[in-house]
């Protein structure tokens, strides 16, 4: 479904992502891993049109999208969330959720029915009337999650939905997402909650300093002594081993 | 039409449509007068309303929309004969044409915050310039209407008939300020107030929404320019392009509240209340009126930051926290 | 035409350097708070009342009025920001820009009021005596305020490198957060920055008087000028809005010798509006 090519961004002299390349196929849940600063959201500022790369390219269902402006691809059903929330805090969450479903229903009626209803798919029911700004922060990740799906965008590009969430909102939102995965959605997901990649994702890729080291399956992955350094250190994938002996 | 949240709101708006027609039972030719120029201006403030209210795209020019219609309407009377309806179009027109220029601009450069406020007192002030060095504008002596009193001039010689135009056109634009804020278009216009980057990544194109905020505003801007001189029949470039063109059409909805339907208006028609029994107290000083306008400016920055409609939609049993609804 | 532009320059630069010492005032405040002053033109209508006044009933020399004028205005800027811009604007941009217009309206509109709209000036012969610089005849007065001016510059630049109260704007400046762990009463330092800022504008308003007038509206065209200069030099750089000023100074003049007086000004503002359009980092500035 997305396609990305041989991606790279420069801020000045810094290499943020070099020759990044992945696929995400239809219907899937895909991982994009990474330590700190590795290049993940710029990947997808990248991927969703908010800044332009240097070179490479994104094509979303065969079609050459690179360079296109954000509510262009947003139209062609792929969606960004942002890492640092971003609720429109004057707007109840019934409100923020509508500015989505505006994009194919232009009708106010139709947009807020929408809205109600995907409030209240991803358990935001009672908040509906709540003003975007009294929410706590997994409340806040969810309406990134709940806008972004009331676009009707099909391929969703999720930025740390789980960072800063404590387990059992870890794993509320772990069952949401799968359940909208089988409603016919498509994910490429950005994580360091490993517990939930595992659980999620078929496979991932590693980002580490711009660069993609590794692409597999996620057991494969933690077993793979480049993305153990990259997370660890160097000369941790040596130690650990020696411990294991030990 | 409206959602009103509170009794606070609902009190506050019964006071100002009892004013609004007390009016015509007072027959005082003062209080007509003076509310005649507080509706125009409330006009001007629902144009700042559009931009500076929905969308936060706080303008210090509006003037250069405002005078703007009003000179297009006044040399094509003037110069061309044209009749007063149809100059009235083409001043709405040329006012939204030079506001969707304005933004188009603005917006392709990507100027925002305090630099839009400063571009647009700059065009306002290119214009000003312009309408009294050039001949066709009148140059430094304005343009003066013929007086035709009559229907298909615009002209009223019966003051009660002319504030009953007026009070109408306040209550269409109300109406189109209504269906702005519950329409697609004004809840993008807001988003894009809210944060443009999320509105961005939700499929708006926020530069569109931006432009076409501004020639709306110009619209109404132009239709308040028109007003203003229909009613003097005459304009000069300090008239239509000064700063206090511009600095009326932001107090006003600041005060009574951006981003809602009643504030402007009320707003406008409470700052001209104030300023009119300032001018009584203090015999007729020019400019104290505008020193009044700037102390309320500041005290309802500091303590009531939804304005009037936000404070008044804190008080009763239905009150909201910070309701915007009016 | 050609024998008319040098002159025109030179005068251009002459009336530069004091666009210059209002956008210094200007520019230092938005460097360290970050907020736009919207009430300095009117700080220096206000200054130019003061040493029309000093001059007029005490008869003040414009030029001995300065260790007078500047320090009240330096308190008088301290006051404004300490007491109101600061504590009113709940630290939003739009607010701070709001509220130091309804500053400017309540400045202008009093004096309008208590001053009428006469324009007025004071009458020091020796200032107008010519001084010729390459052909171009400058009253004195223009060529003083041309120096003074630009010795501003490097004094500033001085009293910010070297001095303790510098350095801590520096540090505010910079790091907000950073400067109030060490101890730096951040509130403070704002309002000192403030005062410093009205100070230009106080000298900038001796400088000037001598060959120039005041009326109550004097101050709205100074604002915009000033701003055109801070943005075209880049907001917050010293070095960046003498180099802007002076420009400036030379535009208009030469939009005044071409255009004539009363279009002239024309030119400012559409360098302004292009200026913002195109490049709001400025000369010698950074990305805002
Ligand atoms: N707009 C920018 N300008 C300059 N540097 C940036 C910008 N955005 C990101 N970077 C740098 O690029 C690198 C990658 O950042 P990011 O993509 O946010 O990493 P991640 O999301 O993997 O933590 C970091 O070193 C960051 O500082
Ligand atoms: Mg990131």
């Amino acid at each position: 479904m997305l396609e990305v090519e041989n991606l790279s961004k420069s801020f000045g002299g810094l290499k943020a992502v070099s020759n990044a390349t992945l696929q995400v196929p239809e219907g899937s849940i895909v991982g994009l891993l990474g330590p700190n600063g590795a290049g993940k959201t710029t990947c997808f500022t990248m991927i969703a049109g908010f800044t332009k790369p240097d070179s490479g390219s994104v094509r979303l269902r065969g079609k050459d999208i690179t360079g296109l402006a954000p509510h262009h691809i947003c139209n062609l059903g792929m969606i960004r969330t942002f890492q640092i929330v971003q609720p429109f805090a004057g707007l109840t969450v019934e409100e923020n959720i509508a500015v989505g479903a505006y994009l194919h229903h232009h009708e106010r009626k139709e947009a807020m029915a929408v809205a109600r209803d995907v409030g209240k798919r991803l358990g935001m029911g009672t908040l509906l009337d709540r003003p975007a700004s009294a929410l706590t922060i997994a409340g806040r990740k969810r309406l990134e999650l709940a806008r972004a799906l009331a676009t009707g965008a099909k391929l969703l590009l999720l930025d740390e939905v789980m960072a800063g969430l404590i387990p059992t909102e870890i794993n509320e939102i772990v069952g949401i997402i799968r359940q909208i995965r089988d409603e016919g959605h498509t994910f490429l997901m950005i994580e360091h909650v490993m517990q939930a990649v595992m659980s999620l994702a078929e496979t991932a890729y590693v980002l580490n300093q711009g660069v993609m080291i590794a692409h597999g399956t996620p057991r494969d992955l933690v077993r793979d002594p480049a993305v153990v350094e990259a997370y660890l250190g160097h000369g941790a994938a040596q130690r650990l081993q020696e411990d294991d002996h030990a | 039409m409206m959602k009103l949240n509170s009794t606070g709101q609902v009190v506050l708006i019964l006071v100002a449509v009892a004013y609004l027609l007390g009016v015509y039972f007072i027959s005082s030719p003062v209080w007509m007068g003076f509310t005649i120029n507080a509706l125009i201006v409330a006009v001007l403030a629902l144009s700042w309303n559009v931009t500076g209210g929905f969308g936060g795209l706080s303008s210090f020019g509006h003037a250069v929309l405002y005078g703007t219609g009003a000179y297009t309407s006044a040399i094509l009377q003037v110069t061309y004969g044209v009749n007063a309806w149809v100059a009235l179009v083409a001043g709405i027109a040329m006012a939204a044409a030079v506001g969707g220029f304005i933004g188009a601009l603005a917006f392709r450069y990507g100027v925002k915050g305090s630099y839009f406020a400063l571009v647009t007192l700059a065009f306002a002030e290119v214009f000003r310039i312009c309408a009294a060095s050039f001949d066709f504008a009148g140059g430094g002596s304005g343009l003066q209407l013929k007086l035709a009193p009559g229907i298909s001039n615009i002209q009223f010689a019966d003051r009660t008939v002319l504030y009953t135009f007026l009070l109408a056109i306040v209550v269409l634009v109300m109406l189109l300020t209504a269906w702005i804020k519950y329409s697609r278009f004004g809840a993008y216009l807001v988003a894009v107030r809210e944060n443009e980057d999320a509105a961005r990544a939700l499929g708006i194109d926020t530069y569109r929404i931006k432009v076409l905020a501004m020639a709306v505003s110009g619209a109404f801007g132009g239709l308040a320019g028109v007003l203003y001189l229909q009613l003097w029949l005459f304009i000069d470039s300090s008239i239509a392009y000064g700063s206090s063109v511009s600095i009326e059409a932001l107090i006003g909805p600041i005060i009574g509240g951006a981003g809602t339907v009643w504030g402007p208006v009320l707003g406008t028609l409470g700052l001209h209340l104030i300023g009119e029994g300032a001018k009584t107290l203090l015999s007729n000083a020019p400019g104290l009126n505008f020193v009044l306008y700037a102390v309320v400016l500041i005290c309802a920055l500091r303590f009531m930051p939804n304005g009037l409609v936000g404070l008044a939609g804190r008080i009763g049993p239905f009150a909201k926290k910070e309701s915007k609804d009016a | 035409m050609s024998t008319l532009i040098l002159p025109a320059v030179i005068s251009g630069l002459m009336m530069g350097a004091v666009y210059a010492l209002v956008a210094l005032g200007l520019t230092l405040i938005y460097g360290v708070l970050h907020i736009i002053n919207f009430a300095h033109g009117s700080l220096l209508m206000l200054a130019l009342y003061a040493v029309y006044f000093l001059n007029t009933y005490l008869g003040i020399d414009p030029y001995l009025a300065i260790p007078i004028v500047l320090p009240v205005f330096f308190a008088l800027g301290y006051a404004l920001q300490r007491g109101l811009i600061g504590p009113m604007s709940s630290g939003s941009e739009q607010n701070v820009l709001l509220i130091t217009l309804a500053v400017s309206i309540i400045i202008e509109n009093l004096a309008l009021y208590f001053w009428t709209s006469n324009t007025r000036n004071i009458d020091i012969p020796y200032v107008y005596d010519t001084v010729e610089l390459f052909g171009a005849f400058i009253p004195f007065g223009r060529v003083i305020a041309f120096f003074g001016a630009l010795a501003v510059v490097p004094l500033l630049w001085l009293f910010m490198a070297k001095t303790r109260t510098g350095s801590a704007i520096r540090a505010v400046a910079i790091e907000k957060r950073g400067a109030e762990l060490v101890g730096i009463d951040v509130n403070h330092t704002y309002a000192i920055c403030f005062g410093i800022g009205t100070a230009c504008v106080a000298l900038a308003a001796c400088l000037l008087l001598p060959t120039f007038y005041v009326t109550p509206q004097v101050g709205y065209t100074f604002v915009l000028v000033a701003f055109t200069t801070v943005v075209l030099g880049g907001m917050g750089s010293l070095v960046g809005a003498l180099v802007a000023g002076l420009l400036l100074g030379v535009i208009e003049s030469l939009c005044g010798l071409f255009l004539g007086d009363s279009l002239g000004q024309i030119g400012i503002f559409i360098a302004f509006i292009l200026i913002l359009l195109l490049k709001p980092s400025g000369i010698m500035g950074k990305a805002p």
